[in-house]
């Protein structure tokens, strides 16, 4: 405080200077050039929705657009502004939000990835983005950041584009949405700047994720390798691996103001000069969070699943392999359910279910290897070592990769598996009894999956009617009952959660065995960690991978997790 | 005061006067000439075999138009050859083919000349619900001497203000409540002696000025099961005194615009309020709506105006003592008359300031290349305090729109001058026809003054890229506004359904307010089926220190809609939520009325809606004055 406004001028066109960006065109051909090399030889093809990217074009023509992608790998935002050239849509402006990505690493790690140091003045030069430190505290940077895609989406320069979860995702599940960037992109319509913002959910599907292991390791606690000559050396031979195909799938632009109607009065902001900036109000944030869960939520039902997580499902519920036979049977099985609740799934056309198995299976040979007609998960080679830690940790890691992958379908099983792993449990199936234990599983893994919040009856029923249409249950007046031929369905999606609610539960365990005082988030997390791995050893085997997100996660995690263990502890209801 | 002697000569400057101001204004021609008169009201009461005559007569529908805007003689038509023209005496217009206007009628609603419809040639009488007669209070009434009339005619023409829903009713020969009874008062007197009856039978009265109401002020509320009584005020119409020491004028409130500027004028003097309706609009009305007129600038609005009032309640007749310039004596008792819209009482008699008649007065325009750049002229001239006496800021489409008036040339030396303006502006300045705006100004004062205050403003507006356009087109800019009602009769009988409506609102939202507003027009348009792309357009009307009055325009072609006039409510009632949520006004000056009643309470709060309801209780508690408006 108390500098002159002189300095603070200065220091604000410094930051202005150091976002903007010139944009050159030679440049960008160029780039665009070297990045279809780069993706030739690294994916098989990417898909487009071509109708989708005719609605995107419709819609800048009217109003400004927010473009928000799902966020799994860094390539999503070359991606993006690599499709938009090709089409001929203008390059996004995108805004790397909240998180703790210091882009300038983006810049780095594609410099070494692609081999070349000039990469990164290209891209800024593209003109397609802009920078941003990490600004915890930063105010100044903060307001002009901010003021900075706002005026972006007043002239309608360029759609801006950002990442609703903030951070990859290492577990391939989608994240709670941030709503820092969100909250700016709002502000001009309910100040009227702007009649409208149009908000594209964007799906980008990746049969195999570039980072998979990157992730596993990361989850695991090991440091991230070093950007600088190993990875240039790992990029190198990454550009001889097959990594599948892409699906990008633009979604319908939802209109910021019908979403508003009847929720917000924008008179509200007639009484305070609009260029002061104001704390949202009560409604205000209630309603951007809403949307941030709904745009969420449309992300991940235009997310395409690849048959490769079919079968990563099925493995992780038979590990550490199954019967090639059983394998295929069951994925034939799985992909008729899949489809029966409305996964959007890209299953080759005439080709025999056997042989889409195997090449998945071929595709991801560094998960899983066909030996002697069992599909089983290979253990990842670290000759040096032997002791027992390390031979969990090896075997963790493939499994974090399979079960990343598990994830990606976890959307489309999430309320029917919470409703079945509640009619599972509740003895009496009686709708109320069942809906009162949906929602407390529903509550306990508000952090995990995507649920809008306040649409608990909602998301009860749409899992009752997929159970229902399935043939899994059938409700007779206020009663569950379950069919003869629903029990493996049932029996299938309880097994599904189970992951999840024994990671909750070993959480649990340690909070009350373990600790005897207040810890920081520093500690807590390898604390869990290795405790987790002690009962592994001791015998105690369980799915417990899955912790290493729930853990991982969060800097909040610890805090919901003190409230939950509170709570598991008042409800004895661990018949699981 | 007006002597005699001299008064050809100053009937010759008033007439003289009367076509720069309002540029279209003529004299009636066989009128017999309304005398300045202070005659104490006593006096005529005495002798009502003489008919008194302003412009206004008690039957209105002799010269005025029953189902329409304005006078019987005057409005648009498409002649044989399928020109338009404007018919009558009356107006500059008036008689001339307007060969560009068809043309942008059929482009702009799309709308055709095969497809007509037509209004009702005349009123049904057996469709009009019979009169509710209080018969002690009509026995009472006659009692009085004071002139009554329960003829359908009468009653029809004061059942409706010039809202698009009342006049769609009208043609098509719908009528609901009507007043059950009109009458005449002659000067403040009857007044009170019609208000006494009034609450001695308990019966509802409705003050009736010009009618030119938009905001549903005049229609009778359906519910209303006492006789409703129609309170004339065209028979006030008297100045009872000028003041030239203190520069003001006690005049009775049923005096019409026209009237007094006219009367004032053969004595060398003006009020320079001057609202579009001025024709028809009287004193009482103004200062019921809180009016405001074109100059405000030089003269001020009603409020600015209005040194007295005199204000008849059931209660008995409010007023101050005195005529004290400015008074520290509580609230303002006058700002609870200014904006009652009928609620209250009637306003008999007013004292408003006058000036002496200007030296001088110009029009002038400027062409701006797009309405941002316009806007930004006008922010700047509120800034430096200069406005001429009127600044006006038009849309592009409504820059297109005045050029569908220009008459037909004389000459191919206009034409060709024409011609030439227009290649200088598009081609030469590179101005974009579908992006240019044009702001119209008029100035008024001592002519050096006036021509000294002129470069000023150029000299502002070429700081935003404005370019003098000359004073035709500003004034055919002014003239719009008195022919746009007319206009929209023509248009009623094609099809095409259209209103304005006004806002006020700070500076810094007036851009996104326009292009917000007029965007949620066209959507809603879209959204509630109508089949042809509406037009939507505003312009600036007032400037003041802190912010702008916005008028817009808003019409559509009908066709293939099966109740219009519903279409129409739900997308204007669109249209004012989202100026609302731009940080606009529910009214400038049109008032409240019963049509925007609905947002009063979240415009002044609960306490404030809560303060004139005690008032309205107090004054009223019967309520006498049952019109419904505001509360």
């Amino acid at each position: 405080m108390g500098e002159s406004p002189d300095i603070i001028k200065e220091e604000a066109a410094e930051i202005l200077e150091e976002m903007a960006q010139s944009l050159q065109l030679g440049i960008i051909r160029f780039f665009a050039f070297t990045l279809s090399k780069a993706f030739k030889k690294l994916f098989q093809r990417v898909k487009v929705n071509e109708e989708g990217i005719q609605r995107l074009q419709q819609a800048i023509q009217e109003h400004p657009v927010v473009l928000l992608p799902s966020h799994r790998s860094y390539i999503d935002f070359l991606m993006m502004s690599y499709i938009l050239y090709t089409y001929d849509l203008s390059l996004p402006v995108i805004a790397s939000g909240m998180g703790k990505i210091v882009p300038l690493n983006v810049i780095t790690y594609f410099a070494d990835f692609l081999g070349m140091k000039i990469v990164g003045e290209m891209l800024r030069m593209s003109g397609a983005f802009f920078m941003r430190r990490s600004f915890g505290g930063d105010k100044l940077y903060w307001a002009v950041f901010s003021e900075y895609v706002k005026t972006m989406l007043r002239i309608g320069y360029a759609p801006v584009e950002f990442f609703l979860e903030g951070t990859r995702s290492r577990t391939c599940k989608s994240l709670t949405p941030k709503l820092g960037l969100l909250n700016i992109v709002t502000e001009p319509f309910f100040k009227g700047e702007v009649f409208d913002v149009s908000l594209v959910p964007i799906s980008i599907s990746y049969e195999r994720v570039l980072e998979e292991s990157l992730y596993a390791h990361e989850l695991l606690g090991v440091p991230k390798p070093k950007e600088t000559t190993s990875g240039l050396l790992k990029a190198r031979k990454m550009l001889g691996d097959d990594f599948g195909s892409i699906h990008v799938y633009f979604g319908h632009p939802v209109s910021l103001r019908s979403l508003a109607q009847k929720k917000i009065n924008r008179s509200n902001f007639n009484l305070v000069p609009r260029h002061i900036p104001r704390k949202p109000t009560e409604d205000i944030q209630a309603f951007v969070n809403n949307t941030g869960y709904r745009m969420v939520r449309l992300q991940q039902e235009n997310m395409v699943v690849s048959p490769w997580v079919l079968i990563a499902t099925i493995l992780m519920q038979d590990l550490p392999g199954v019967d090639s036979e059983y394998l295929i049977e069951k994925t034939a099985w799985l992909r008729s359910l899949a489809l029966l609740f409305g996964a959007f799934l890209d299953w080759p056309d005439h080709v025999p279910t056997s042989k889409v198995v195997a090449s998945s299976v071929a595709l991801h040979h560094n998960i899983v290897r066909n030996v002697n007609g069992r599909v089983v998960l290979i253990d990842e080679e670290k000759p040096n070592d032997n002791s027992s830690d390390d031979l969990v940790f090896k075997k963790a890691v493939t499994v974090l990769m399979c079960a990343s992958y598990r994830n990606q379908i976890m959307h489309v099983f999430i309320r029917p598996a919470l409703v079945a792993a509640a009619i599972h449990t509740v003895c009496n199936a009686r709708k109320e009894e069942v809906f009162s234990y949906f929602n407390f599983l529903r509550e306990l893994f508000a952090n995990e999956f995507i649920f809008t919040p306040g649409n608990a009856v909602q998301d009860f029923e749409d899992g009752c009617y997929l159970l229902v249409k399935c043939d899994a249950v059938q409700i007779l007046k206020q009663d569950f009952v379950v069919t003869e031929t629903g029990q493996s369905t049932i029996s299938f999606l309880v097994a599904m959660l189970r992951p999840f609610l024994e990671g909750y539960q070993v959480v649990c365990k340690y909070l009350s065995e373990e600790v005897i005082e207040g810890f920081t988030e520093m500690q807590y997390v390898p604390a869990v960690r290795i405790f987790a791995v002690k009962m592994i050893i001791s015998g105690y085997w369980l799915f417990l991978f899955n912790i290493y997100p729930a853990v991982h996660r969060s800097t909040n995690m610890a805090m919901p997790l003190w409230g939950l263990f509170s709570k598991v502890a008042h409800n004895p209801t661990s018949k699981l | 005061m007006a002597s005699s002697s001299n008064i050809s000569e100053l009937q010759q400057n008033a007439k003289e006067r009367l076509r720069i101001i309002s540029g279209h204004l003529q004299k009636p021609a066989n009128r017999e000439q309304l005398r300045v008169s202070a005659n104490e009201c006593k006096a005529e009461a005495a002798d009502r075999s003489l008919e008194k005559t302003g412009t206004i007569p008690k039957r209105r529908q002799d010269i005025l138009k029953w189902n329409g805007w304005g006078y019987n003689d005057s409005k648009f038509t498409f002649n044989k050859k399928g020109q338009a023209e404007f018919t009558g005496k009356r107006y500059r217009l008036s008689g001339m083919v307007l060969p560009a206007l068809r043309e942008w009628f059929e482009k702009t609603f799309g709308a055709s000349l095969e497809h007509k419809t037509p209004a009702r040639s005349a009123l049904d009488p057996s469709e009009v619900p019979p009169p509710i007669l209080n018969e002690g209070f009509v026995q009472d009434l006659k009692g009085t001497a004071i002139p009554f009339s329960c003829e359908i005619e009468d009653r029809i023409f004061r059942a409706h203000g010039h809202c698009l829903h009342e006049v769609f009713a009208l043609r098509e020969g719908k009528f609901e409540r009507v007043p059950d009874l009109v009458v005449w008062p002659n000067c403040h007197n009857d007044v009170q002696k019609i208000v006494e009856l009034a609450c001695k039978h308990n019966i509802c009265v409705m003050p009736f000025g010009g009618g030119t109401s938009v905001s549903n002020a005049v229609e009778c509320p359906s519910d209303e099961k006492r006789t409703i009584l129609s309170l004339d005020t065209s028979q006030m119409n008297r100045i009872l005194w000028i003041d030239e020491k203190n520069l003001t004028a006690h005049v009775e409130a049923g005096i019409v615009g026209q009237d007094l500027e006219r009367l004032l004028n053969e004595s060398g003097y003006c009020t320079g309020h001057e609202p579009d309706s001025m024709e028809f609009s009287t004193l009482g009305g103004w200062v019921a709506t809180r009016a405001s007129g074109m100059k405000k600038n030089i003269y001020g609005n009603i409020e600015d105006l209005v040194v007295h009032i005199r204000m008849v309640t059931p209660r008995g007749v409010i007023e101050k003592s005195c005529q004290g310039p400015r008074m520290s004596t509580g609230p303002d008792i006058y700002h609870f008359i200014m904006g009652s819209e009928g609620t209250l009482g009637v306003v008999t008699e007013v004292t408003i300031k006058i000036r002496p008649i200007p030296e001088y007065q110009k029009y002038g325009s400027v062409v701006f290349p797009n309405f941002d750049q316009g806007v930004a002229c006008l922010r700047e001239v509120a800034k430096q305090r200069c406005a001429p006496a009127s600044i006006r800021l038009m849309d592009n489409e409504q820059f297109q729109f005045g050029h569908a008036l220009k008459p037909q040339v004389s000459s191919i030396f206009t034409s060709f001058l024409d011609g030439l303006k227009k290649f200088y502006i598009t081609k030469f300045k590179g101005f974009d026809p579908n992006q240019l705006c044009v702001a119209t100004l008029l100035f008024e004062g001592d002519r050096e003054k006036v021509l000294q205050h002129e470069k000023q403003v150029y000299d502002i507006a070429a700081k935003f890229g404005g370019l003098a356009a000359g004073e035709d087109n500003g004034q055919r800019g002014y003239m719009l506004t008195f022919v746009i009602a007319y206009l929209r009769d023509l248009g009623m009988d094609y099809y095409v359904i259209g209103e304005s409506f006004e806002t006020s609102v700070p500076w810094d939202r007036v851009l996104d307010l326009c292009s917000n507003v007029k965007e949620r027009i066209i959507r809603e348009c879209k959204e509630k089926g109508v089949q042809f792309p509406p037009l939507s357009t505003c312009r600036v009307t007032q400037t003041y220190d802190a912010g702008a009055c916005v008028y817009f325009y808003f019409a559509f072609n009908y066709r293939g809609l099966s109740d219009p006039i519903h279409v129409y409510d739900q997308i204007e009632h669109a249209a004012r939520e989202e100026i609302l949520a731009n940080g606009g006004s529910l009214s400038h000056h049109h008032g409240v009325g019963k049509l925007r009643k609905h947002w009063l309470q979240e415009t002044i709060s609960d306490v404030g809606l809560g303060m004139l309801r005690s008032v309205k209780e107090y004054v009223d508690p019967n309520n006498i004055f049952g019109n419904g408006n505001l509360l």
